[in-house]
């Protein structure tokens, strides 16, 4: 049992990983900082979904930091750890609710990522600017989010429950 | 999907819209126009003082920057096309002027912003 979840944990955050890479191969249109697509959140939804919170952010944390020293900076860390501890916290929050399905959930955090990243950049760069990028951010978050929850509702669909 | 997932998303785009909206109203007029010859900022001018600069661009040529009102122009240059002159004034951050015979560029930024910024989280 234990070292069952254990593989599933390694597997799960290799996937996150792979797909951060994946996605950094995706070419962005718009020149705005921050607009992806955020496919790594499909493996945190899973795995709130499958396994609980703690597990969660666990997979969560280790997969930013690990996508952080590899592909990113000390700043790109940072940020991204901002945007995904706010992103994780909401879709906690939402599937707690049991009101939302996975498009919402994922819809929330995919904008929450955004506010957090933007919160701490405009902190590390001390600069009041960056607020002009929100609402666009908020638009191409909501957009990655919907693309990623109807994915992920799809997947779990089809899933065998993986926490037995 | 449920109901409660489309009110998420239409509130969400509406505080966007209104964000969108409002920031728009309030464009913030930058504070100091900065110039590049050749991708090297050169020069760093406040706005809220009136003034007249000679440019000397990438091949010896000359653009006359001028200052008035918290807007830039290009008054006058020797490249042959006048782009720059025919783009008329700037004044809110991110607008720029660029001449390209002589490598000029003319952006209006706000103090603080820097290459930073395009550190992007992966």
């Amino acid at each position: 049992m234990k070292s069952k979840k254990i593989a599933l944990f390694g597997l799960l955050i290799a996937l996150a990983f792979v797909l951060s890479y994946i996605e950094s191969l995706i070419p962005v249109f718009i020149a705005i900082p921050g607009v992806k697509l955020g496919l790594t959140n499909l493996v945190v939804l899973i795995a709130l979904i499958n396994f609980g919170k703690k597990e969660a952010l666990f997979i969560n944390v280790i997969r930013i930091i690990l996508v952080g020293l590899s592909f990113g900076n000390a700043y790109s860390l940072l940020y991204s750890l901002a945007g995904g501890i706010l992103s994780f916290a909401a879709m906690s929050l939402l599937l707690r609710k049991k009101t939302f399905s996975t498009l919402g959930i994922s819809v929330a955090g995919g904008v929450c990522h955004n506010i957090g990243q933007i919160v701490v950049a405009s902190f590390v760069l001390e600069t009041g600017a960056l607020v002009y990028y929100l609402p666009v951010l908020m638009i191409s978050g909501t957009i990655a989010g919907v693309l990623v929850g109807i994915l992920c509702g799809e997947i779990v669909k089809r899933l065998p429950p993986l926490n037995d | 999907m449920k109901k409660n997932d489309i009110i998420l998303i239409l509130t969400i785009l509406m505080i966007s819209g209104a964000g969108l909206f409002v920031l728009n109203m309030t464009k913030s007029s930058g504070s100091f126009v900065q110039i590049s010859i050749d991708g090297n900022v050169v020069a760093t001018y406040d706005l809220s003082e009136n003034g007249t600069y000679e440019l000397s661009g990438y091949h010896g040529g000359y653009n006359t920057l001028v200052i008035k009102d918290r807007k830039a122009y290009f008054k006058d240059a020797d490249c042959p096309d006048l782009v720059c002159v025919k783009s008329g004034t700037i004044e809110s951050v991110g607008e720029t002027i660029v001449c390209l015979p002589h490598r000029v560029v003319a952006e209006i930024v706000n103090k603080g912003e820097d290459a930073e910024v395009d550190t992007v989280s992966q």
